[in-house]
């Protein structure tokens, strides 16, 4: 033992005075919330999920608004300002002034400045994105907790109960603070420039496909022609990150999951296009849009309905996509009990957040594009022609509007399917035990590719029938339509009868286990 | 120079070709040579959907023919892969500078 | 060996020496490297000197730099009068080019990448930023279509089978075949000769038709033109691919029976 390193903790660190500053106010922060915020924590999380939807409605009312505004502003009284109108350094805002005083709107003279910022495309994309952003990261979150709870249940126990008072609403925040504020680690013997860049090689194709995807029929960031295959493709990209992270960390056990894993998601993304084609078969375009506005008519409209062949497809989408998203019982990659952590083995902190986070959003785009193929999207199982009446009896538009959102069609639907799709994942995954690589293999190459085939042949033979027009089919169609449609119904409605039943009656099912939270949580 | 014509899109495809002729010329990994490959025909996509853009009136020619490319380049580096890893049952190493079986 | 019971004062060999009255010796701190906010982070631990500021400012150093890059190419695009335009949507010009540079520069650095890069990983991976750029290249043309395709084919099949043709077929994870000096100088000149003259030949060609004003292709049309006129290469390309499939499985098959 010739020479020392200086220990690290021998080195007093030393803050600039940025960080002072930093501390000295989350200090003063803390000392002012500590008394408050155990009492109003849930009220603040509920308010919290009340006023982001309305926040994000209001939004979307402003910038209709402004378009019609400013069109109307405009000298060639173009309705749609986007293309063509003439190019000056945008409408000043003493024209948009004066169409706002002409429709009497309210506050015209403040609200002329808001109109005139919005005017800007490029400021309406970044307002949209920063929520496309937040959502991104609010749905992992979200989805984290409901994960550690659900499993709780379905063991027998509580689950998260402490972490900021009802039932640990706030572990993922505290977790995500925990994970910023851990140590930088890169292993030594890794090769440091790849091991860095992993995480992002996943995580920036699971943001894009958010991009493609709509949240309602004017809720989308950019309505693609190909949107499907575009999602698809962001998909398929993940792979990619995974591969360089389980090399890049020069040990053994993650190149084993990273090969598995690639290996898993390369074969599954097969079956799970396939089963994507048949609804794209039925529907007769790519694009997601086009596909929600065909299923407005009610629960009876719905793709997965319509078709056996695309009842089928839709449980072999969901089986697909589960190992796509290396979800139990597809989860060998990531088995604690084989390989350590698979790929993810020496990510720590923030970096194996991101990966973490990367598959609870891949997770939600699957679940988010079943639901526009299969079951609907944005629209209620109430037809949508029930709802044209509304306008008639209310007498503002855009009160109208919103009522017609939460009644017919809107984005709250979609991520309320979404939210039952996710809780299948869920129980799913707590349910199923793990099965072996070669097993997985077994039921994608010899299983799901075979069936998906013969769906995809059975679809499309059936909608060239369906095209000849005899009279005779329509009536077999109908038929075949409601007889899904009503298992489709029997399925939900159990579902939501035994959740019933067991909230009901859950002490005397789980017994003593069924308390109330310990004190001081 | 704001306005992107048919140049711009011709230069990059010929750095992507130029870059996979180097790529192919220098590296002793087989697996590196397929790389070069891939970026050439790269090139030969980008150079065909460019004109189809800006050539072709409705044009979809150029899309179609790079369709084709795609998958034939897919088939190809699967053969090639395969190959390589004969290869390297064979002479234990993937240096292309020691195949040198069939020398005179 | 020598003899320990004698009490020589001669120094055992192998061994620990006594410990020194004063206690442990104290560690000498290392000098300085003197590499400032600039040394890699393994340095931190050997150098006692407090000239490396933590990681944080380093990140904000660079995303400041390029921040300042930003503002300024957006300050001088802004200035150029034409971004009111493209801001309100009218004119997808400014825009367009802007993306476009962003995205050639980077083909430009990622193709650098896989040229001058020594470990096959490393060159897999500038392979897989530049067949990104690509897709994004042909997003820009208005092929959305093809871009899915290159994203979905390219990247998450061709570029996966040949990583993991490299895994298949390494021996060490840092072996690099380098070929000699010459072979590179003499293959870099020449491919710089031929990307000379291809640019300069393009550059005077006379391309006769109509500039970049049709809007993309829709899918639809794709695909009924892959089943009308180019019904016969479609079809070939699928009995390509099933032969391709048993060939590929076959030629890798395991011989060790």
């Amino acid at each position: 033992m010739t020479q020392f390193s200086v220990p690290w903790t021998s080195r007093k660190p030393r803050f600039g005075p940025f960080g002072r500053l930093l501390a000295a106010i989350g200090k003063g922060i803390y000392a002012v919330a500590t008394p408050i915020l155990p009492r109003v924590a849930l009220l603040i999380f509920l308010a919290t999920l009340v006023v982001t939807p309305l926040l994000v409605w209001a939004c979307g009312e402003l910038f209709a608004f402004t378009l019609v505004a400013v069109g109307e502003a405009s000298p060639a009284g173009q309705p749609d300002v986007e293309w063509g109108a003439p190019s000056t350094w945008g409408l000043p805002p003493a024209a948009i002034g004066s169409v706002l005083t002409t429709r009497a709107t309210p506050a015209a003279g403040l609200m002329k400045y808001v109109v005139w910022i919005c005017q800007f495309r490029i400021v309406r994309d970044l307002v949209i994105l920063g929520a496309i952003f937040a959502l991104f990261c609010i749905v992992p979150a979200f989805a984290i907790w409901w994960e550690r709870k659900v499993a709780g249940r379905i063991q027998s126990r509580l689950g998260l109960m402490r972490v900021g008072g009802w039932h640990g609403w706030a572990q993922s925040a505290a977790d995500g603070l925990k994970l910023v504020l851990k140590e930088d680690l890169v292993p030594a013997g890794a090769d440091q420039a790849l091991f860095r860049a992993a995480p992002y090689f996943t995580i920036i194709p699971s943001l894009c496909a958010f991009v493609a995807l709509p949240f309602g029929l004017l809720w989308v960031f950019r309505e693609l022609d190909s949107a499907l295959l575009f999602i698809l493709a962001m998909l398929g990209v993940e792979v990619v990150g995974v591969i360089v992270g389980g090399w890049a960390s020069n040990n053994k056990w993650s190149l084993y999951g990273a090969m598995r894993e690639a290996c898993q998601m390369v074969s599954y993304e097969i079956p799970l296009g396939m089963a994507l084609l048949v609804p794209v078969i039925c529907a007769g375009t790519l694009s997601l849009v086009e596909i929600g506005k065909q299923q407005t008519g009610g629960w009876f409209s719905w793709l997965a309905f319509t078709n056996p062949f695309a009842f089928a497809a839709f449980v072999t989408y969901f089986i697909a996509s589960l190992a796509a998203c290396k979800r139990a019982p597809f989860d060998l990659p990531e088995a604690e009990s084989e390989l350590v952590a698979g790929f993810m083995t020496e990510y720590s902190g923030f970096r194996w957040a991101l990966f973490f986070f990367a598959e609870y959003a891949a997770m939600f785009v699957v679940a988010a594009l079943a639901c526009i193929l299969f079951l609907g999207g944005w629209n209620s199982p109430l037809p949508a022609a029930w709802g044209d009446s509304i306008t008639t009896v209310l007498g503002s538009a855009a009160l109208a509007r919103g009522l017609k959102g939460v009644l017919f069609s809107g984005p709250l639907w979609l991520l309320f399917k979404c939210g039952v799709l996710l809780y299948t994942q869920l129980w799913v995954r707590w349910t199923l035990p793990r099965i072996r690589i070669d097993q997985v293999l077994y039921a994608c190459v010899q299983v799901l590719l075979p069936l998906t085939m013969l769906l995809v042949l059975g679809t499309a033979v059936w909608v060239w029938v369906s095209m000849s027009g005899s009279a005779g089919w329509e009536w077999f169609a109908r038929i075949v339509n409601w007889i899904l449609g009503l298992i489709g119904l029997v399925f939900a409605a159990g579902f939501v009868v035994i959740a019933v039943y067991g909230f009901i009656h859950r002490r005397p099912l789980v017994g003593y286990l069924a308390m109330d939270p310990l004190s001081g949580a | 120079m704001l306005t992107i014509g048919l140049m711009h899109y011709l230069v990059v495809a010929a750095v992507l070709l130029c870059g996979g002729i180097f790529v192919m010329a220098t590296k002793r990994n087989a697996i590196g040579i397929l790389m070069g490959v891939e970026l050439v025909l790269n090139s030969a996509n980008v150079n065909l959907i460019a004109f189809d853009r800006y050539l072709c009136r409705a044009g979809i020619d150029g899309q179609i023919l790079a369709l084709f490319v795609i998958v034939l380049a897919a088939a190809e580096a699967a053969i090639a892969v395969a190959i390589c890893v004969n290869f390297y049952r064979v002479l234990a190493t993937i240096d292309v500078d020691r195949a040198t079986k069939l020398q005179g | 060996m020598g003899n320990q019971e004698g009490g020589t004062s001669k120094p055992r060999r192998g061994g620990v020496s006594k410990p020194r009255p004063g206690g442990m010796p104290k560690p000498k701190a290392p000098a300085c490297c003197g590499m400032g906010p600039l040394a890699p982070q393994r340095a931190w631990r050997r150098c006692a000197c407090p000239c490396h500021p933590g990681a944080h400012r380093r990140v904000a150093a660079v995303v400041l730099a390029l921040a300042v890059t930003l503002a300024g190419t957006g300050g001088v695009a802004m200035a150029a009068g034409e971004t009111a335009g493209v801001v309100r949507g009218e004119q997808p010009g400014l825009l367009e080019a802007v993306l476009f540079y962003l995205v050639a520069t980077g083909v430009v650095i990622s193709v650098l990448g896989i040229c001058l890069s020594r470990s096959v990983v490393r060159m897999a991976v500038w392979l897989f930023v530049t067949l990104g750029l690509v897709a994004l290249l042909y997003f820009l043309l208005a092929a959305t279509f093809l871009g899915a395709i290159q994203l979905i084919v390219y990247v998450g099949g061709t570029l996966v089978l040949l990583v993991f043709g490299v895994m298949l077929t390494s021996r060490s994870p840092w072996a690099r075949y380098n070929c000699r000096a010459w072979e590179l100088y003499g293959a870099g000149v020449v491919c710089l000769v031929l990307l000379v003259s291809l640019c300069l030949l393009l550059g005077r060609a006379e391309w006769v038709g109509t500039q970049a004003t049709t809007p993309g292709v829709p899918v639809a049309r794709i695909g009924e033109v892959l089943l009308s006129k180019y019904v016969l290469p479609f079809e070939a390309a699928g009995v390509l691919l099933f032969i391709v499939m048993v060939g590929a499985a076959h030629l890798a098959r395991d011989t060790k029976k």
